[in-house]
């Protein structure tokens, strides 16, 4: 129960930080299209990144 | 009417009815697998039904009680070793030679269990005692306690090294590696400077994506030498992911098991290491350029973060991979839910209605995922051995 709840924390803050990185991304291929597939790896790779984190939480929380 | 769009309707007619057939077959075959042949009652045992079908077996189940033997090979080091094929347990109806198969793993009979080919009554679960908690397999009357399947997890007093439903998957997967990167080699050498044609068109954009996006621009002049590496990787858990999501062949969860993707992070580590260079070392443990107390925290920083790469790097795919057949398996799990386990078949038809798009969804959601995790897992990989051959300017 309490390992869920921390679970969902945790998920919240991956969810803003890569909801952040898309935005950004999108408003950065909106200024400047030629530049797309630098800021695609960039953000594929922050994201996988962030992502981390909740998939760590979710290992935690299976463990406990 | 013309010719052509008669064509064009029958096209369509039959892609409609496809699509449709898969829309409904898909979650019957994922129930089907999920269950393990058992029927389900609680909610504790299709939980139970999901978690065994995420983890490795020691036999291929397909539809109800129809499933592929597979060899088994269980080593103890006073009985020796035990050669057989998964079918000769009978679904698990039959002990040889003391071990008995138990969902879908091979497990070991505690006690005085007699040899040979005996049927067995029932398994069970201790709920106080010494072995509370554990199964028991009941027979003539009595109980015995059964040990662990032996993997590396959990202590257990037999080795078991038998080809699982993972590695018999993985055989698959290099089987059909070797034949489709065969075919693309011929078909290359044979129309030189010619268009591509057939599954070489369609191999050729990824081959180039990967040395263009992924090699190059993290590895930089070398990266001729390790893009077999990178290609190899790439693939294979391309490869694995989709697989996985095949129903009726088992839907081996062969990328979501620690064992496998350690084993993939390993070698990128392993290769990492060898490969390093001395600039790599020297700026992880003595950094220049900054005051000594920094250089000190510095290094003890980078040397934690060198471990967590590759941690994080199989920790990613195995928990993404997982979590998708997870989810998969909680949308057919509305069927159940709704129809109150067996309990109405109305609500058992509404739950269907519900859950066949999300599955459907959730599966289109995890065909992209296979293809991102993999794509990842080898961006990193490049990464890794990118920073570790880098020469950096002179500061």
């Amino acid at each position: 129960m309490y390992t869920a709840i921390g679970m969902g924390l945790a998920v919240i803050g991956v969810g803003l930080g890569i909801g952040m990185i898309g935005g950004r991304a999108a408003e950065a291929v909106a200024r400047q299209p030629e530049a797309t597939g630098d800021i695609r790896t960039t953000m594929i790779i922050s994201a996988a990144l962030i992502e981390g984190v909740g998939i760590i939480a979710l290992i935690l929380s299976f463990i406990s | 009417m013309p010719v052509s769009k008669q064509i064009l309707y029958k096209v369509r007619f039959w892609s409609t009815s496809m699509c449709m057939a898969i829309l409904f077959v898909l979650p019957m075959a994922v129930a089907s697998a999920a269950s393990g042949g058992d029927e389900i009652t609680t909610k504790e045992e299709y939980i139970d039904g999901v978690l065994h079908h995420v983890q490795n077996s020691n036999e291929i189940h397909l539809v109800g009680d129809f499933s592929v033997p597979l060899p088994i090979i269980a080593y103890h080091a006073e009985d020796g070793f035990l050669l057989t094929m998964s079918s000769s347990f009978d679904h698990g109806h039959k002990a040889v030679d003391g071990y008995v198969l138990y969902h879908g793993r091979i497990h070991r009979v505690l006690g005085d269990f007699p040899k040979g080919t005996v049927e067995i009554d029932s398994f069970g679960h201790y709920h106080e005692g010494d072995y509370a908690d554990k199964p028991y397999v009941d027979y003539g009357g009595k109980t015995y306690p059964l040990d662990a399947p032996g993997t590396f997890m959990e202590s257990s007093s037999f080795y078991d090294f038998s080809i699982t439903k993972n590695v018999a998957t993985m055989f698959l997967a290099v089987i059909l590696m070797f034949w489709l990167f065969g075919s693309v080699a011929k078909s290359m050498k044979r129309r030189e400077g010619q268009a591509p044609k057939g599954v070489q068109s369609f191999m050729e954009p990824l081959v180039i994506f990967i040395r263009d996006d992924i090699a190059k621009p993290f590895i930089g002049d070398q990266h001729e030498r390790y893009l077999p590496f990178i290609m190899s990787l790439f693939f294979f858990i391309l490869i694995l992911n989709l697989l996985g999501l095949v129903p009726f062949i088992g839907s081996a969860n062969v990328t979501g098991n620690a064992g496998t993707t350690l084993a993939l992070a390993l070698f990128t580590f392993v290769i990492m290491i060898a490969v390093s260079k001395k600039d790599f070392w020297s700026h992880m443990l003595w950094m220049p350029g900054v005051p000594i107390l920094v250089k000190i925290i510095l290094a003890f920083i980078e040397l934690i973060s060198l471990i967590i790469k590759p941690v994080t790097l199989f920790i990613r795919l195995g928990a993404n991979i997982t979590a998708g057949h997870i989810a998969i398996l909680a949308m057919v799990g509305l069927i159940f839910i709704f129809s109150g386990f067996g309990e109405s078949l109305s609500g058992g038809v509404v739950g269907a209605l519900i859950s066949v798009p999300f599955t459907f969804a959730m599966n289109l959601l995890e065909i992209f995922v296979a293809v991102l995790q993999a794509f990842i897992f080898a961006l990193l990989s490049a990464m890794y051995i990118g920073q570790a051959v880098e020469v950096s300017a002179d500061h």
